[in-house]
């Protein structure tokens, strides 16, 4: 796969607020490349900057092995589909449609073959009269990317194009635009906060936060191995506890020493402090004195498929969360046991003083 | 019970705001001059109101200085505020606060001020004085009604029309123009009958031998006013009257349409 976006070191500021620091970024043709990450994280002046809306204080932004940073928004090979749709009220579906179209002076008969093909697409056949305060939320996030793949772009951004919707509604978008993506086999940048919808479409995730990037790899990746505590507590719950490594191989958590796959190679050498994170479905439920940890259980909630159960440690130091399928009382004493893969091993966030004395450097 | 006491208190209402204006229609239609004895139906006042050069020529001076002033004041109003959603904040509220004292001030205080400026700049004051005075006291209305239209949403908007390959031109005139016109067409309309409605500032800022209709009015009060006069409100009345039963069976008819439609 060629590359087909490249971000060179991009660094954006609003008036004495870094959003942007340093931003290294690489789409290739035909990826589902998605920008997670809270709000404020940059993800959207990110999305902006590609798209021509904003320019960047240093950097440069890299379309198809052309320098694009100066260019108007109005020449870039790309299309967005905006938030709030930013559809056009005072226009009929198909005139919202054509504007594209009718901008590069194609001839009505095309015209009128594209919306066609496009409300089909996006399963709104016929709907091209009606105004734009008759269609729902759901059905204007489709004319949203109607509008957009009319106009046959390289690359279509998406700004949160489902946060709008219901629950129901978004899984079901989320299916559509997985399809819609295999159809016209453009490349797809996208964003959300929403941890599941990023894991669920891309293949590729980037996580963001405070203007850098945390991580970037498949969702696997993302999930399986968070470089660190952020990425961690991110994507999907997770226990985040401290630990040591006592010995090659051998960290201890909670009081127990366990085996791991993470040594020295890994950049963990033994008396080395670390972070460990568990996620909370890898924790298995066996009699009391049986696993590796034992606790107490002393919350427990119902969240739908499974039970979401708090607990705490013998020494109480230390509260784990875990998800089964199976009920257990609050108050019940029980062990733990995790596999040795499912523990991951990461390096503590630097302190502030160190992290300072690296910005001075 | 309740129901008929609301019925009971609408009808009474209607009659105050209604009863003086069909009194006012049926003086215009009589005979005699008298505005209490009824003498018979004639529409000698119609004629008199047609005949009569100064009333003709004081309906003229009002309602081409409202169109007018109505025409440069949403113009310029409109103007202001694409200028000011590109200044700082600071700057656009500063600015705002001195489109706001205009409304506040007395109509008085703002026709004797712009009197003595026409006097001091040595403007002979006539038709052109009156216009400049009443597009000045519009501007703030029109940039009251367009401001809210100019926002967040136009910017989207616009950005998106622009990210269709719309040049910004084009995008403004698609896209930015049609966002704004409601509020262009109510501060049209508002400055429009502002203007047709104003007296003092006209007073104070007309010559001699200029007259609007409320200046006319006015200046026939100390003679008696002449049922002519009954015969031109009823016709202005009418004229409103049937432009808003037409804007309303036009909307109607609309939203059946696009029911329909759906």
């Amino acid at each position: 796969m060629s590359e087909l976006i490249r971000l060179d070191h991009i660094v954006k500021s609003f008036d004495d607020t870094m959003v942007l620091n340093g931003i290294d970024l690489s789409v290739a043709e035909n990826e589902f490349v998605t920008l997670l990450g809270p709000s404020g994280c940059g993800k959207t002046t990110t999305l902006r900057i590609i798209g021509g809306f904003e320019k960047p204080d240093e950097g440069r932004v890299w379309f198809d092995g052309k320098d694009i940073t100066d260019l108007p928004a109005n020449q870039r090979h790309l299309n967005t589909v905006f938030q709030n749709y930013a559809l056009f009220p005072h226009m009929t579906v198909g005139e919202n449609i054509a504007f594209g179209l009718r901008v590069k002076n194609k001839t009505e008969q095309y015209i009128k073959d594209k919306i066609k093909y496009a409300l089909k697409l996006v399963n709104l056949d016929g709907f091209q009269n009606r105004r734009i305060d008759q269609m729902s939320g759901g059905q204007q996030q489709r004319i949203a990317m109607a509008r957009a793949i009319v106009n046959e772009p390289r690359v279509l951004l998406l700004d949160e194009p489902l946060g709008a919707l219901d629950l129901k509604l978004r899984q079901e978008m989320q299916y559509e635009l997985v399809r819609l993506k295999k159809e016209l086999g453009i490349t797809f940048l996208y964003i959300t906060h929403d941890q599941e919808e990023a894991l669920t479409m891309s293949d590729k995730v980037v996580v963001m936060n405070e203007g850098y990037i945390q991580q970037q790899g498949t969702p696997e990746e993302i999930y399986d191995e968070p470089v660190n505590a952020f990425v961690a507590d991110f994507i999907g719950d997770s226990n985040i506890l401290d630990g040591v490594m006592t010995a090659e191989r051998v960290v201890k958590i909670d009081g127990t020493e366990y085996p791991c796959i993470d040594g020295t190679e890994q950049g963990f050498p033994p008396k080395r402090r670390v972070d460990v994170v568990i996620r909370p479905e890898d924790i298995d439920i066996v009699p009391y004195g049986q696993g590796q940890w034992n606790g107490t259980i002393i919350s427990k909630l119902f969240i739908g498929v499974h039970y979401e159960m708090l607990v705490q440690s013998e020494d109480g130091s230390v509260e784990w969360l875990l998800q089964n399928y199976d009920q257990h009382d609050v108050g019940e004493k029980i062990g733990m046991k995790v596999d040795p893969e499912n523990i991951q091993i990461m390096h503590k966030p630097k302190s502030e003083a160190e992290s300072a004395i690296e910005l001075d450097i | 019970m309740k129901k008929t006491l609301g019925n009971i208190y609408i009808v009474i209402i209607m009659l105050f705001l209604y009863l003086p204006i069909l009194t006012l229609i049926a003086l215009s239609f009589n005979e005699a001059k008298s505005m209490s004895v009824w003498t018979g139906f004639s529409l000698r006042w119609y004629e008199e109101l047609f005949g009569s050069k100064l009333m003709m020529s004081a309906i003229a001076n009002t309602f081409s200085i409202a169109i007018l002033a109505a025409l440069i004041a949403t113009v310029v109003g409109t103007m202001a505020v694409l200028g000011m959603a590109a200044m700082k904040p600071r700057h656009e509220n500063m600015l705002m606060a001195f489109n706001n004292i205009p409304m506040l001030n007395a109509d008085i205080v703002t026709g004797i001020a712009l009197m003595l400026f026409f006097l001091m700049i040595h403007w002979p004051r006539g038709y052109m004085s009156i216009l400049f005075a009443h597009t000045t006291f519009c501007i703030p209305y029109v940039i009251l009604s367009v401001k809210p239209r100019l926002n967040m949403n136009t910017d989207r908007l616009f950005e998106a029309a622009l990210d269709l390959g719309a040049s910004e031109k084009y995008a403004f005139r698609k896209i930015v123009i049609p966002e704004l016109k409601p509020g262009i067409m109510t501060g049209f309309l508002l400055s429009f009958t502002m203007s047709v409605d104003d007296f003092i500032i006209t007073y104070f800022t007309r010559g001699a031998g200029i007259n609007t209709i409320s200046t006319l009015i006015y200046s026939q009060v100390k003679v008696g006013i002449r049922p002519s006069m009954f015969a031109l409100s009823t016709i202005i009345f009418l004229v409103a009257l049937v432009v808003l039963i037409i804007v309303n069976v036009r909307q109607k008819r609309e939203d059946m349409l696009l029911a329909a439609g759906a």
